[in-house]
């Protein structure tokens, strides 16, 4: 099996999609020469040619509207978003018109166009730059949402996304593109909708998202130094939910964390944290825990970051306090 | 995946096209005539049945821009495509919806157009080329750049074209589509409906410039002017404009100054406009009453062409009322592919 980068497992996704498709192309911002704001098209370029590679103009409307335009018309692009606070520009686009186009035509019109961008804390870019908005998306009927973790992750669903009949919101996290990891020599579609369990454990379940997968991932090592087994579930699609796997896990560890990078209140987790109650109520031995970012914008100073949003210790004080030993 | 059948049709009306007018012929435009008869029929009707309480929704009609939707809609070929308003009953019967199918999406039936999920705001025929209506100002202009670049990439010589009005060009969709549009010169066209009102706001009130044409001068797009009333210069004109961008010389701009006869929504009391000025340009500047005079029509006549359409209305509010509501829980069909 080949190890590959979560960068480099974007990008051969979407270049083996353009080697085997004529219907496949990207656009965005920077994406020709500079290869995209984190690297992730780096290369394209020349493998492709500026037809296919198409950089953009610093006009999202345009951008998302475009690309649901050639999708409309039997093509398959993956506009980038550079970055995930710029989703806000292309809202209308993505939220009045491809969630609800096929809808809006009884069914006449599909629309098979990816959004791919990326966020989150750890470099300090400050308030405009990391956000992370999976929150917003999820609510809109007509729309899919991915966000991936890992490298094989990121490549399976990306396939997965570019060849769904349906506008994809993919959601990618700035401080896993280093990250290195194994994937098959081909690749394998990951349908999306489809939950992966990381680790399984007996006494707490601990569902993530995004960088939160890694530092649960971390809490649940810490966690069984201390006597309690952690199972980690990343749902890897949150629109549609792997409700069945998540309740499921719940129901053979009767605890429940939920963990994410994105503020707490009013966030993803919050969804998750009511299915469980609702689906698993006689099953839960304690509340159902959430992580996720102090109700802020993202400060610049990096001690302040760090303040905001959650790390490893902190999905490990919520695994201990569902077990009644946490602070 | 490309589409193949698309493609291969494509081919197929490209090989059996003839070759195209670029003026109507006096033959011609009787049937343009019958056609905006229609349409200010259907229209008339509309309001009256809204009036009675039997439409749900809200309602805009174009009343007085017939000769836009009918000459711009002639001049398109197999295969081209249009985005439209909120303001779409004419655009929508001039791209070849059967009146029936659209009378029956304003009474909110499965036979509708758009099955009853539309309404007056999202009328659609993608097999008829109709990409849809639009009912945030602006929102389809970047589908109709998106599209023209999928033919440019494919290689196919259709063109598409969008519908919108003044109000729109104040839109940040208007300026970025145009922008990208002749950045990457596709075969698109923007015909600006300037009818001087972005619903009750004068276009003295929301434009600095009073040529709206220089806004699409200034991404160095070619710009047509054209009366909107006239349906014989709109026809030219259009077809100029999608010969242009047929063949590959980039988008085209087309600014047609129109009237619009009635108010914003059906049931606007209009308190912003002057009434003098209405019934003067009622009076003036009516597409059907100038192409009326110039075929220089006898009463029998014109009233024969009006009992034919009226009876087509009328024909088509009683397929509507006839027609099937859909079950509620249809609602939570047609979500995802």
């Amino acid at each position: 099996m080949p190890e590959l980068s979560y960068r480099e497992a974007v990008r051969d996704a979407l270049a083996t999609a353009m080697r085997q498709d004529d219907g496949v192309f990207i656009m965005g911002e920077d994406i020709a020469e500079m290869g995209g704001s984190m690297g992730v098209t780096s290369g394209m370029l020349e493998e492709f040619g500026r037809e296919r590679v198409r950089n953009t103009p610093i006009s999202e409307m345009a951008l998302a509207g475009t690309a649901i335009g050639a999708a409309l018309q039997g093509m398959r692009p993956v506009a980038e978003i550079m970055y995930e606070d710029f989703m806000t520009l292309a809202a209308e686009q993505v939220v009045n018109q491809a969630a609800k186009l096929r809808y809006m035509s009884g069914g006449q019109l599909t629309v098979p166009v990816v959004f791919r961008t990326q966020g989150g804390a750890g470099w300090s870019p400050g308030a405009q730059h990391a956000q992370q908005l999976e929150a917003w998306f999820v609510h809109i009927p007509g729309l899919k949402v991915v966000f991936a973790s890992t490298p094989e992750d990121v490549r399976g669903l990306l396939w997965s996304a570019i060849y769904d009949d349906n506008p994809v919101v993919f959601f990618e996290h700035r401080t896993l593109y280093g990250i290195k990891g194994n994937v098959p020599e081909k690749i394998e579609p990951i349908p999306i909708g489809k939950a992966r369990i990381h680790r399984e454990g007996e006494d707490v379940t601990v569902i993530a998202t995004g960088r939160l997968v890694h530092e649960s991932l971390a809490a649940a090592e810490e966690a069984e130094k201390q006597g309690v087994s952690v199972e980690v579930v990343d749902p890897r699609t949150l629109q549609p939910l792997d409700e069945e796997t998540l309740v499921a896990s719940v129901k053979k560890t009767n605890r429940a964390v939920v963990a994410h990078e994105a503020v707490t209140r009013m966030g993803f987790g919050a969804e998750v944290a009511s299915v469980l109650q609702y689906q698993a109520f006689d099953w839960l031995d304690a509340p159902v825990e959430r992580v996720g970012a102090k109700f802020s914008p993202l400060p610049f100073a990096p001690v302040m970051e760090q303040f905001v949003v959650p790390h490893a210790d902190d999905v490990l004080q919520a695994i201990l306090r569902t077990v009644g030993r946490g602070n | 995946m490309l589409d193949e059948c698309h493609r291969t049709n494509h081919k197929l009306r490209a090989v059996a096209k003839v070759e195209t007018k670029t003026s109507l012929a006096k033959g011609d435009l009787r049937d343009v005539l019958r056609e905006m008869l229609l349409i200010r029929r259907f229209e008339e009707k509309v309001e009256e049945r809204f009036r009675a309480g039997e439409l749900p929704g809200f309602l805009h009609v174009a009343i007085g821009q017939e000769a836009s939707a009918v000459g711009v809609c002639r001049a398109l070929e197999d295969g081209d495509i249009i985005a439209s308003t909120h303001r779409a009953h004419g655009h929508t019967l001039a791209k070849g919806t059967h009146p029936n199918e659209l009378m029956a999406e304003l009474y909110g039936k499965a036979e509708g157009c758009s099955h009853g999920y539309g309404g007056s705001m999202h009328l659609y025929d993608v097999e008829r080329g109709n990409m849809g209506a639009n009912a945030v100002i602006g929102g389809g202009l970047p589908h109709i750049t998106g599209a023209a670049l999928a033919f440019q990439m494919r290689g196919e010589p259709r063109v598409a074209l969008a519908f919108f009005g003044d109000g729109a060009t104040n839109i940040g969709t208007f300026h970025e589509s145009l922008n990208l549009a002749q950045l990457w010169k596709v075969p698109a066209v923007f015909v600006l409906e300037d009818n001087k009102w972005a619903e009750s706001t004068p276009e003295s009130q929301h434009s600095p410039i009073r040529d709206l044409s220089d806004r699409a001068k200034a991404f160095g797009m070619k710009a047509l002017k054209a009366d909107g009333q006239d349906v014989e210069a709109v026809y030219k004109t259009a077809r100029q404009a999608l010969d242009h961008a047929r063949s590959g010389k980039g988008p085209v701009f087309v600014h047609l100054d129109c009237v619009r006869l009635h108010g914003h929504y059906i049931g606007d009391p209009q308190v912003y406009r002057d009434k003098d000025e209405a019934r003067k340009l009622a009076e003036t500047r009516d597409p059907i009453t100038l192409l009326r005079g110039k075929l220089e029509l006898s009463d029998e006549e014109f009233e024969e062409l009006d009992v034919e359409v009226t009876e087509i209305v009328e024909a088509s509010v009683e397929f509507a009322k006839a027609g099937t509501d859909p079950a509620p829980e249809d609602a939570l069909k047609n979500i995802y592919a």
